[in-house]
């Protein structure tokens, strides 16, 4: 019951970035070249996608202590700002400048039968290996996402 | 490479990605985080912590084939660049948004939401990054 409620909310999250445009790497790529073949859909993906969820966490926070089937709201995001925060989103931001994929796209995308996608995942995937062999060695520990 | 300006479809889009958002909260109490999720399959702190994210993956996979097949909408996924790139641009993203604990739904969608400070930080710099990548790679480097 639980699974399947949330593999229909996956599929509303999947649906979502391949209808916005989010899911198209060229798009994403031409939001970012505000100097040249500049499309600003994107700001429109993510504009909606803020207000939607803005107003329904804000007023379900208000109404709710605890989720419909689970016993509570995991918002345990830690409130520091520090260079692992800065630092990784700068790298997030390089790489998704270079490939046009943030994970959230890329998933959905999947499901295409493209190569391109599964590259890019399975690419995304071994960083993130890679940032669990060279985490010991940062100065401070960021939290597991 | 122009790509068409699509307003309409962005915001309903946009929307359908937010309201999914809300929904996993609602439901189970989750945020809608594709970092969390696909870092919570690859490495499961337990099963219970891996089955739910690999339900909601598998729901994301799965929209692809059915708008294709039941409503004929197959948007473009593939990039114009060579695939060495999309690898190099993959690694980069994954040791990223595994440092910053976050993505663009994680902190954009579901931070945001919450008047996370640390989110907007975090919206803020890979932002501005993506958008001095792009131009460097495309007006200095003129790829």
């Amino acid at each position: 019951m639980k699974l399947t409620v949330v593999a229909l909310i996956g599929l509303l999250f999947g649906a979502g970035i391949l209808i916005s445009g989010m899911a198209d790497p060229n798009k994403v790529m031409n939001f970012f070249d505000i100097l040249g073949t500049w499309d600003p859909s994107l700001a429109f993906v993510m504009g909606g996608a803020l207000v939607v969820n803005l107003i329904g966490y804000q007023v379900m926070f208000r109404q709710r202590s605890k989720p419909l089937i689970a016993e509570t709201f995991h918002k345990t995001a830690p409130t520091i700002i520090d260079v692992n925060l800065v630092g990784g989103a700068m790298l997030f931001g390089i790489g998704w400048g270079i490939a046009g994929f943030c994970p959230g796209a890329a998933i959905p995308t999947l499901g295409s039968g493209e190569i391109a996608p599964l590259i890019f995942v399975t690419a995304l995937g071994l960083g993130m290996v890679a940032f669990r062999l060279i985490r010991p060695a940062l100065p401070s520990q960021p939290p597991v996402a | 490479m122009p790509t068409e300006f699509t307003p309409l479809a962005s915001l309903i889009g946009g929307g359908m990605i937010g309201l999914s958002a809300t929904l996993l909260m609602l439901t189970i109490g989750r945020t809608a985080g594709a970092t969390g999720i696909l870092s919570g399959v690859l490495f499961p702190a337990s099963r219970g912590e891996g089955a739910w994210r690999l339900a909601m993956i598998l729901g994301m996979i799965a929209a692809g084939p059915i708008l294709a097949f039941m409503f004929g909408v197959r948007p473009n996924v593939v990039p114009a660049i060579g695939l060495p790139q999309v690898v190099l641009g993959g690694f980069i993203v994954g040791i990223g948004v595994s440092m910053s604990s976050g993505c663009t739904s994680g902190h954009g969608i579901c931070g945001l939401a919450r008047f996370s400070l640390r989110s907007l930080v975090a919206v803020v710099t890979f932002m501005g990054a993506g958008f001095a990548t792009v131009l460097f790679i495309r007006h200095v480097l003129g790829a």
